[in-house]
C-alpha cells in the first residue's frame, strides 16, 4: 500500500519555524515547529541532549497532524528509499528525508513518541553509513571505559542500569549508541530510555566490552564463539531499512565490531555484586 | 547424490559474507537471515566458482584438506549445497554458471 495516497509532504526549503536542536552521538538534528507548546515538550523530553540553536547536521520541519486517514496506530515501521530520499512511516507518523540536502519533513501526531521513532531511524541510517549502529543494550561508563549489556526485552538491561554503582555513569538502560571513529568504537549516551524512564548521561567513552545478558544462579562471565557474538549483535541491533545495501552495511559493521571489541556472556543474579565483575 | 551428473555451484550476489574465527559468516541481503559455515562448508563455499563441479571440489579440496572419504564427503557436500540453495545463498546448475543477476563467481 502506498503511503503517498494517504499522506504526502514535499521536501522543499521553506523558511523554517523555530527549532529544538537535539544532539546525540555528535549528530545534531533540529526539529522545527511553530507550535511553542510542542517545542517546550521536546525541550523537556530531551533535556540535556538539547543544544543551543545553530547550524544542525539535519533539519526536520514538523507538521502536527494526523498523517493517515483512520486509526493505524498499530502499523509497523516502514523505511524505504526512492529517488535519493528516505521515507519513514508508521501509524502515527509519515516522514520524508533528503539526506543529501540535510532536510526533511515529518507529519505526526502531537506526541514525542513519533519524534523519538524518527530520530532513531535517522540515527540508524547515518550510523550504518559510518560503521556504527544502535543496539538494544544498557550501557555505562566506568573507569573511563564503556560497558554494554545487551539482550532482548526482559533480559536484564534495566536491572543492570539500576544496579550500577555510584562510580558508574549510566548512558542508557535501553538503546546504546555505538559510533565507529577511526579504529575504535565509542558508546554515547542516549535519551532513549526503557523502564528506567530517565535520560542517559550525555557522555561518551571507548567501548571495552559487550556482555550478552543471561539470568543465572551465579554471577559469571563466559566466552562467546564469534558466530554467536555476531548473531546476537545482529539480532539486537535496531534496524529499519531492509534494503540490500543497508543489510550489507549492517552485517559488515557487526563483523568489524566483534573483531575489535570483546563480546562475552554475562550470567547474573539480580544483585549489585555483579558489578564487581565489570570494569 | 549421483556423481554421474556434474553439479556446478555459484555464490549468490544477494549475500554478504565474511571469514571470522575460522568460520564463514553469511547474511542474506534479501531476508537478513544469518548463516555460519563450519570449516569444511567454508572450504566448499570458497571453491564455489561456478565452473568447478562439486565432485572436483570434494575430491580436490575437501578430501585432501580434511582427510575424508570421497563418497561420504560428496554426499554431505551435496546436502549442504542443497540447503544453501534453498535459502538463496548459492545457485546450482548442471552446467557451468556464468555471472548473472543472481550469481557471482567473484569471491
Amino acid at each position: 500500500m502506498s503511503c503517498c495516497t494517504t499522506a504526502s509532504v514535499a521536501v522543499t526549503h521553506v523558511p523554517e519555524a523555530p527549532g529544538v536542536a537535539i544532539r546525540i552521538g555528535g549528530i545534531t538534528i533540529a526539529l522545527h515547529t511553530d507550535n511553542a507548546e510542542f517545542r517546550a515538550l521536546l525541550q523537556r523530553r530531551y533535556g540535556h541532549f538539547v543544544v543551543p540553536p545553530g547550524p544542525a547536521d539535519f533539519d526536520f520541519q514538523l507538521e502536527l497532524s494526523q498523517p493517515f486517514a483512520g486509526a493505524r496506530l498499530n502499523d509497523d515501521v516502514r523505511v524505504w528509499s526512492n529517488g535519493g530520499k528516505w521515507f519513514f512511516q508508521r501509524g502515527d507518523f509519515y516522514a520524508e528525508w533528503d539526506q543529501q540536502a540535510r532536510h526533511g519533513r515529518m507529519m505526526h501526531l502531537p506526541n514525542p513518541y513519533s519524534v523519538d521513532a524518527v530520530l532513531r531511524i535517522v540515527h540508524t541510517l547515518v550510523l550504518a553509513q559510518r560503521g556504527g549502529f544502535l543496539l538494544h543494550a544498557a550501557s555505562a561508563i566506568r573507569n573511563g571505559q564503556a560497558f554494554l549489556f545487551s539482550g532482548i526485552s526482559g533480559a536484564g538491561k534495566t536491572t543492570m542500569a539500576r544496579l550500577a554503582p555510584p562510580d558508574a555513569t549510566v548512558l542508557t538502560d535501553e538503546i546504546s549508541y555505538i559510533s565507529h571513529e577511526r579504529d575504535s568504537y565509542i558508546a554515547h549516551g542516549t535519551p532513549f530510555a526503557g523502564e528506567l524512564a530517565t535520560l542517559g548521561a550525555n557522555e561518551h567513552a571507548p567501548i571495552a566490552a559487550v556482555y550478552l545478558l543471561e539470568k543465572g544462579s551465579a554471577n559469571r562471565i563466559d566466552p562467546v564463539p564469534t558466530s554467536d557474538a555476531i548473531r546476537a549483535l545482529l539480532r539486537n541491533t535496531l534496524f529499519f531499512a531492509h534494503d540490500p545495501a543497508m543489510v550489507e552495511q549492517l552485517f559488515n559493521a557487526g563483523c568489524r565490531f566483534v573483531e575489535r571489541v570483546p563480546v562475552r556472556r554475562l550470567s547474573f543474579v539480580p544483585d549489585a555484586l555483579v558489578w564487581e565483575l565489570i570494569g | 547424490m549421483s556423481v554421474s551428473k556434474p553439479l556446478y555451484i555459484g555464490t549468490s550476489k544477494s549475500i554478504a559474507a565474511r571469514m571470522l574465527g575460522g568460520e564463514m559468516m553469511i547474511m542474506s541481503m534479501r531476508d537478513s537471515t544469518f548463516f555460519t559455515l563450519n570449516e569444511v562448508a567454508s572450504a566448499i563455499w570458497r571453491a564455489a566458482d561456478g565452473s568447478t563441479p562439486l565432485s572436483d571440489i570434494v575430491s580436490g579440496t575437501i578430501c585432501r584438506e580434511f582427510n575424508v572419504e570421497f563418497e561420504t564427503a560428496y554426499r554431505d557436500a551435496g546436502e549442504l549445497v542443497q540447503r544453501l540453495a534453498e535459502h538463496g545463498i548459492v545457485v546450482l546448475s548442471d552446467h557451468p554458471i556464468t555471472a548473472g543477476p543472481e550469481s557471482s563467481n567473484a569471491q
